[in-house]
């Protein structure tokens, strides 16, 4: 990859033409890693120069799809921080679960691995069948993936140990079929799914959720930005809800974090 | 210690290592004067499940301040910032740090050639970096960088790294401004202070 084929001025002047083309407005995501991004893409795509490349965003709706897909970061798996789901199964599903009813936004699903970890930690709860998760993204075609739950056979190693470690208790492969070289999930998982696209930095609030699970999306905004979301999120749970974050996110600087008590040692804080 | 340290002085030291750098590291550190004023960071291949164990391991043979970085962090003098297992770690012309949890490169997270690069714009020719043992050819490209935007490359002496392969990739790719052996880079980090 050459690091220096765009430069910041040319970011700039792309982001703009996203933002007044397709109304995507990435201009307050950390630049560091989105100039990475739009320097791999081009890099990947052979373009001989940013007039061409630009154009390309700008005007060719199929190309402007792809563009989304790989700006975006996509990398995700199941039970991914295996001490975070055991605090989600032992600390906070189990309170939620005597309420009638338990409504889940996981923002920033990607291809939906934690959506299903999620699914099947309230399945051995006995909580699934009163339970709905939205998982929404920014990006239409991870929802597409998300929507199929069928993960690529040779994560599923990983996914397994992650699951045991996280306190699983069984046997992992009785979760899913193996087709090929892909795992296929049990429908009852994603029965009590909503799939549906949701951008963090233009939407708006859609209902009140008791916990929301958001990890590994803020580290790509700025902490303007960062700090909009917490208050999207603020506007979205319920009182004594909960809020999980990324293994390095906080809400450390965010004026109102007071309003919230960090749960044990993990990145999970419930409003007060 | 044959070289010398041009006046350009360091805004950031970086150090990249994979397989056979923590000896390395283990031998640098205890020498480091403590009043380094530029920072140092690390970007060092790992487990990701072994979280603390290379801060805590550091902590106790320096007298810098030793923390894995924070997402939006500010590098400041003096400090050490380990990059932390499982997050590519970018810096910004803030001169704050991203992390970014995006595909691997040369089958690593961190990559260091994703640390280099980013800095190498960033802080130009006041960038100092180095590449110790490893077994992957991670680095060589971020080195490229480095050399482009006129920053320093230091590499380790292949014939003393425990695993020869990434220093003698470098070598082989990049015009190194030194190769110096384990035993000499505290003194050279030493006088890039002066």
């Amino acid at each position: 990859m050459i690091s220096d084929a765009i430069d910041n001025e040319q970011v700039e002047i792309l982001l703009n033409d996203v933002l007044e083309s397709h109304g995507y407005d990435f201009l307050e995501y950390s630049h560091a890693s989105i100039k990475r991004r739009i320097i791999r893409l081009y890099g990947l795509d052979n373009f001989v120069s940013f007039a061409e490349f630009r154009y390309a965003v700008k005007t060719d709706k199929q190309y402007f799809k792809r563009f989304l897909e790989e700006i975006t970061v996509n990398v995700t798996e199941m039970f991914r921080d295996p001490s975070f789901y055991k605090s989600l199964r032992n600390d906070v599903l189990p309170v939620l679960g005597t309420y009638p009813f338990i409504r889940i936004w996981v923002a920033g699903c990607s291809t939906g691995e934690e959506a299903y970890s999620l699914a099947i930690v309230l399945k051995e709860l006995n909580l699934l069948n009163k339970s709905l998760i939205y998982a929404t993204d920014i990006n239409p075609s991870v929802l597409d993936k998300a929507k199929k739950g069928m993960f690529p056979l040779n994560y599923l190693k990983q996914y397994s140990e992650n699951y045991l470690q996280s306190g699983g208790l069984k046997d992992f492969s009785t979760y899913y079929t193996a087709n090929y070289s892909l795992a296929k999930f049990d429908e009852s998982l994603n029965s009590k799914m909503i799939f549906s696209t949701h951008n963090l930095v233009s939407d708006h609030s859609f209902n009140e959720f008791q916990l929301i699970l958001c990890r590994n999306v803020l580290i790509y905004f700025d902490k303007d930005l960062q700090h909009k979301v917490f208050n999207l999120f603020d506007g979205s749970i319920e009182k004594l809800g909960y809020l999980a974050l990324g293994s390095k996110e906080s809400l450390e600087f965010w004026p109102k974090a007071k309003e919230y008590k960090r749960v044990k040692m993990e990145k999970i804080w419930r409003k007060l | 210690m044959a070289e010398t340290v041009d006046s350009t002085s360091c805004g950031a030291l970086i150090i990249g290592g994979s397989a056979g750098s923590l000896d390395v590291l283990l031998e640098i550190f205890p020498a480091l004067r403590n009043d380094i004023g530029f920072p140092i960071v690390l970007v060092i291949h790992r487990k990701a499940s072994n979280e603390s164990l290379l801060t805590d391991l550091l902590k106790s043979r320096t007298t810098l301040e030793v923390s894995e970085a924070e997402e939006k962090e500010f590098l400041s003098p003096g400090k050490v910032f380990i990059a932390p297992a499982d997050y590519h770690m970018l810096i910004e012309d803030d001169q704050s740090i991203s992390l970014d949890y995006s595909e691997k490169v040369n089958y690593s997270r961190p990559s260091i050639d994703v640390t280099f690069q980013s800095a190498a714009e960033v802080f130009g020719e006041k960038l100092v970096c180095i590449l110790l043992s490893g077994s992957n050819a991670d680095g060589v490209e971020g080195l490229k960088s480095v050399n482009n935007f006129g920053g320093k490359v230091v590499i380790q002496n292949p014939n003393t790294a425990i695993m020869p392969y990434m220093p003698q990739q470098a070598v082989q790719n990049v015009k190194p401004h030194v190769i110096l052996d384990s035993h000499n880079m505290a003194d050279y980090i030493n006088k890039l202070n002066d």
